[in-house]
């Protein structure tokens, strides 16, 4: 019999092993079809009228010139606006289907909309326009704390308001009609896209099928079917044909989503030996019109003895935040850990010293000390760590900077069917998503092993609302949730198998095991038949059997679990003259629990890197304080790092003894908290000040050098 | 989008025989690279694009014996093969290498360069020239962090966005420019204007004229263009200094500071020849001086010290490590 426990080490068929994702080539080659690749016979275009105001009310909406053109098939109107109020720039007022892309948006210019705007709030810099009272903390008896400190340290933090600015726009194509609808959209919730959308589309919820293969990216911003979902299939019901929406680049950036900005000032207190004993931050930041929590201050090292924090939200005319790859972790750990770094240079410390010395204040000393000394080993931090400043006397300064950080990752309930067919295949169905983390392969791969089989002797079918529910992946929680369930399924229909076999060989089907593509006698394989040979006996039957990912029972059997943590080092140089920050490298270290694919685990760190870079070196939505309209809603502006701006990246994966046993941990948030911080710290240990603002932008680094740094 | 005309003639009488009296009735198309831009930002409405693609005499490089002349349509990437042009006006070279993305200047071409459009955001963003909103400039007391820090007094506030422009300043370039009424030649210098309302243009070009030609002189010159900029790919700099050292003298010419290519005589003065590493750090104080930043661009001065200082030391094989 087999058991759904995770195999040993000495026993795994691919568990563990770099495979390639197996939608690599179909995407490589432009074969994948993603919801913008999505052309269906008869497909019209939409295109959206955004509000040209940050805040203003909206007095008439007239769309009688765009419907009356040659072409145009259907149009649509928010209801909801009219005689109220639009609240930011890009507000989605109205739509119209067209024959052609180009028509629809010579129909969309022909939209008269009357407003009268209103003084609106653009920027979140000052904390005393924020609305409603702060939230306040405090733990233990921080003033005595501070006033009995050796050394106080109080430092100004800034981390602006960036997007998600997914490659693949926020979109769907869709076919809405009486009898039901088809939506191939743009989602991190195959399962749940439609939840919610049957009422506003007059089709019952059951009747709304969804399919999405392939995705171009998330990061927290696509859980929702969103109004242009509504929208899209709106136009469609009204045109009676399918209808293609897709966000174009502008308003992707300035209402698919967003990270909220979080400033302000943080007092930290120390005895003289660099032990941590107060903090104090007093902070603030906006999510646009949407919610805003402050991040979490102090972050990692939360057993700081006294504490005090506050956190005050600016609410802003600007589109809305969204989940950004671990809301709220980017931006505390920033603050947190530069904080603290500013604290070890004020005591003249070594800041990996000091980070050490401040361990028993985080909830896993042991594995971080273990982390920061293989990251210390592959930076060469020994040979190249300097005192801040201390860095020699040249135009260009080199540094390095330390950052740690904590995750959950859980696995989400997932619910997978396996089937096996008496010619020998094998499938699954699960109704997840693969957001080009590898979802699919790592899936394939947990189905394989449990078979014993290669991998392309089975297939995992994901990507469809038919599929048994599979929850969002958003928070990391995808792996865990999606192979706990396959593993459970699989090894159900696999002991259905054994029973089958058992009963034709004479043997007791517990004494059965499938391996290297046989069913065998355990450990004897001279009892054994073929795996085809097996699945023939089940004539003309399948097996189909369903596996349920309850997250409390699976981690109770070791198949997943939560709680990670990870390090991350970064060596650059800075031009004083210039102000250019380049990333010679990345090092980073990161434990998951068992990991699937070494592969695909290993490059979400590359991602979460290279994201990270991409945000402390040039990320920042820019918004014109008049007329709250995002200046840099382009891909020209709007910078994101290239192939030659990420410098060298190093990833080292914690797995073996100590970690394998825990199950499966999600990914895909932890690699991306930390490079914020990491690099702000290189660059003042480069230049010997701390350019308090990400992101680190020529202008910035060369303000913070003017003005000779903030303490 | 409103739908134009498209025509490639075969000639140059042709497109100028195509072009109107009136600006924004006709556009020209070399490379593409801004013109499609502007038309998806709506910041033109052509009702007839002419394209410069079937027309053999504009582009090329000729090599005479005192100068070389580039067709205007000639691409980037062709300049950056051609020898002659790597030994006598190597500021042109670094600049194009500047771009730094092979599918721009792979279409891109050096009279397109000269003649693209500004890339301020408020302009791109549908404000005007001059970032106007109910009478009121918004780049004065909005995000201006981009903007010029020199001959910005009048309403225009954005920078030229040619990479090219000051290294053909500084190596004593002519441009070429054909209309209805026959041919006229312009200093490089002279084809850069600083509009003073809506209607006028940054450039001497009418609308029913091309540019043509480019002529570099063959002099015995030492040149080099210095960028700040950010991203190691395709972005825009901050700032530019290009550089000629030569007999007759030192010219000095800053990009991205002013509406447009800024020649800092001063600072050609200060150098005068000299050429120690303290001389092109004079250069640099003396090309900085003078500067009136907006609310958000003083960080451009000290790149403008930055700038000279090194392109100095390029020019002349004294490159510091960076």
């Amino acid at each position: 019999m087999a058991s759904p426990q995770w195999p040993k080490a000495d026993k795994r068929l691919h568990i563990g092993k770099p495979y390639d994702r197996l939608d690599g080539p179909i995407k490589s080659t432009g074969q994948a079809k993603y919801a913008y690749d999505v052309n269906v016979p008869g497909m019209l275009y939409a295109k959206v009228f955004p509000s040209r105001y940050a805040l203003a009310d909206v007095n008439s909406i007239d769309t009688s010139a765009a419907e009356a053109m040659d072409g145009v098939k259907a149009v649509w109107i928010d209801e909801g606006v009219l005689g109220k109020e639009v609240r930011y720039v890009g507000q989605i007022i109205a739509a119209v289907a067209a024959e052609t892309e180009e028509l629809a948006a010579e129909a969309i210019a022909l939209v008269k909309v009357d407003y009268t705007p209103k003084e609106a709030l653009i920027i979140d810099t000052d904390p005393s326009l924020g609305s409603g009272r702060p939230s306040e903390r405090e733990e233990g008896t921080p003033a005595e704390a501070f006033e009995a400190a050796d050394v106080v340290h109080e430092g100004y933090y800034g981390i602006p308001v960036i997007t998600h600015c997914c490659f693949e726009a926020h979109g769907q194509v869709c076919d809405v009609n009486e009898a039901g609808a088809q939506f191939w959209p743009s989602t991190q919730n195959v399962s749940k896209y439609a939840n919610g959308m049957g009422e506003s589309l007059g089709v019952p919820e059951s009747e709304i099928k969804v399919d999405c293969q392939v995705m171009g990216g998330g990061f927290g911003s696509k859980f929702g079917h969103d109004k242009w979902g509504v929208v899209g299939g709106l136009l469609s019901k009204k045109a009676g044909r399918p209808v293609k929406l897709m966000l174009e680049r502008d308003l992707e950036l300035m209402v698919g989503g967003n990270r909220p900005s979080a400033y302000g000032t943080v007092k930290v207190g120390a005895d003289k030996d660099g032990n941590v004993t107060a903090i104090d931050a007093k902070l603030f930041g906006t999510g646009g019109n949407g919610g805003y929590r402050p991040p979490p201050v102090p972050y990692v090292f939360t057993k700081i003895p006294n504490q005090l924090s506050s956190g005050q939200r600016i609410q802003t005319n600007r589109g809305g935040q969204r989940a950004w790859r671990a809301p709220g972790h980017p931006q505390g750990c920033f603050i947190t850990m530069a904080a603290m770094e500013d604290t070890a240079a004020k005591l003249g410390m070594d800041a990996l010293d000091f980070f050490k010395q401040n361990l028993a204040l985080t909830n896993r000393p042991e594995l971080y000390a273990q982390e920061l000394d293989i990251a210390a080993d592959m930076i060469g931090y020994k040979e190249k760590a300097h005192l801040r400043g201390d860095s020699g006397d040249g135009p260009v300064k080199r540094g390095l900077g330390i950052s740690i950080h904590q995750w959950g990752g859980a696995g989400h309930p997932s619910e997978c069917d396996v089937s096996i067919h008496a010619d020998g295949s094998v499938e699954c169905r699960i109704g997840t998503q693969d957001l080009g983390v590898g979802t699919r392969t790592c899936v394939t791969m947990v189905l394989a092993e449990t078979m014993g089989l290669p991998m392309d002797a089975v297939k995992a079918n994901i990507g469809n609302n038919a599929y048994p529910i599979s929850g969002a992946s958003g928070g990391s929680t995808t792996i865990g949730g999606v192979s706990s369930s396959t593993r459970l399924a699989a090894t159900a229909a696999l002991n259905k198998l054994l029973d089958v076999v058992a009963a034709r060989m004479g043997e007791d089907a517990l004494s059965l095991e499938a391996s290297n593509g046989r069913i065998q006698v355990t450990g004897d394989d001279s009892k054994s038949v073929t795996w085809n040979e097996a699945c023939a006996m089940l004539g003309t039957n399948s097996i189909n059997e369903r596996g349920v990912n309850e997250p409390g029972e699976s981690t109770k059997m070791g198949l997943m679990d939560s709680g990670v943590g990870g390090c991350q080092m970064a060596d650059v140089s800075v031009d004083i003259e210039t102000g250019v920050v380049t990333i010679n490298e990345m090092v980073a270290v990161q434990d998951c629990g068992l990991i699937i694919d070494m592969k695909t685990a290993t490059t979400q760190v590359h991602g979460g890197l290279i994201m990270g870079v991409t945000y402390a070196l040039f990320e920042e939505c820019v918004y014109d304080n008049r007329t709250g309209r995002m200046l840099n809603a382009d891909m020209e502006f709007y910078r994101l790092a290239g192939l030659k701006d990420i410098g060298t990246l190093k990833v080292h994966m914690m797995t073996g003894p100590g970690f394998d046993e825990r199950g499966v941990i999600g990914l895909g948030e932890p690699p991306v908290i930390s490079p914020g911080a990491a690099i702000s710290n290189a660059v003042a240990n480069a230049i010997g000040l701390r350019v308090p603002e990400l992101p680190l932008t020529p202008d910035r680094v060369l303000n913070a050098i003017a003005k000779g740094g903030q303490s | 989008m409103q739908d134009f005309e498209y025509t490639a003639p075969t000639s140059l009488e042709g497109v100028i025989g195509l072009l109107s009296e009136t600006w924004g009735e006709t556009e020209i198309y070399a490379g593409g690279t801004d013109l499609v831009t502007c038309l998806k930002q709506g910041l033109t409405a052509p009702r007839r694009v002419v394209s410069l693609r079937n027309v053999k005499e504009l582009k090329g490089i000729t090599i005479l014996d005192d100068s070389i002349e580039i067709g205007a349509a000639t691409t980037l990437t062709t300049l950056l093969g051609n020898a002659e042009l790597a030994k006598h006006a190597t500021a042109l070279i670094q600049a194009i290498e500047g771009i730094n993305s092979k599918q721009m200047i792979n279409v891109g071409t050096l009279g397109g360069d000269l003649c693209q459009r500004p890339r301020c955001w408020f302009y791109r963003n549908g404000y005007g020239l001059f970032g106007i909103e109910d009478g009121k400039s918004l780049i004065e007391d909005g995000d201006n962090r981009y903007h010029a820090i020199f001959g910005n007094d009048g309403p225009a506030k954005f920078v030229s966005a040619s990479s090219t422009g000051p290294a053909l300043i500084a190596l004593g370039a002519s441009l070429i420019v054909s209309g209805p009424e026959g041919e006229r030649t312009i200093a490089a210098w002279d084809f850069f204007q600083t509009p003073q309302s809506e209607s006028d243009r940054e450039t001497a070009l009418k609308s029913n004229e091309v540019l043509t030609k480019i002529i570099i002189p063959k002099n015995e010159t030492q040149s080099a263009t210095y960028e700040i900029r950010h991203r190691a790919g395709l972005d825009w700099p901050y700032v530019t200094a290009s550089v000629a050292i030569g007999k007759e003298g030192t010219k000095v010419v800053l990009g991205h500071v002013a509406p447009t290519p800024w020649v800092s005589d001063a600072a050609g003065k200060a150098l005068n020849g000299r050429v120690k590493k303290a001389d092109a750090e004079k250069a640099g104080e003396v090309a900085a001086e003078g500067a009136t930043p907006l609310s958000q661009n003083a960080y451009k001065v000290a790149m403008v010290k930055t700038a000279v200082k090194r392109a100095v030391l390029r020019a002349t094989g004294q490159e510091e490590e960076a």
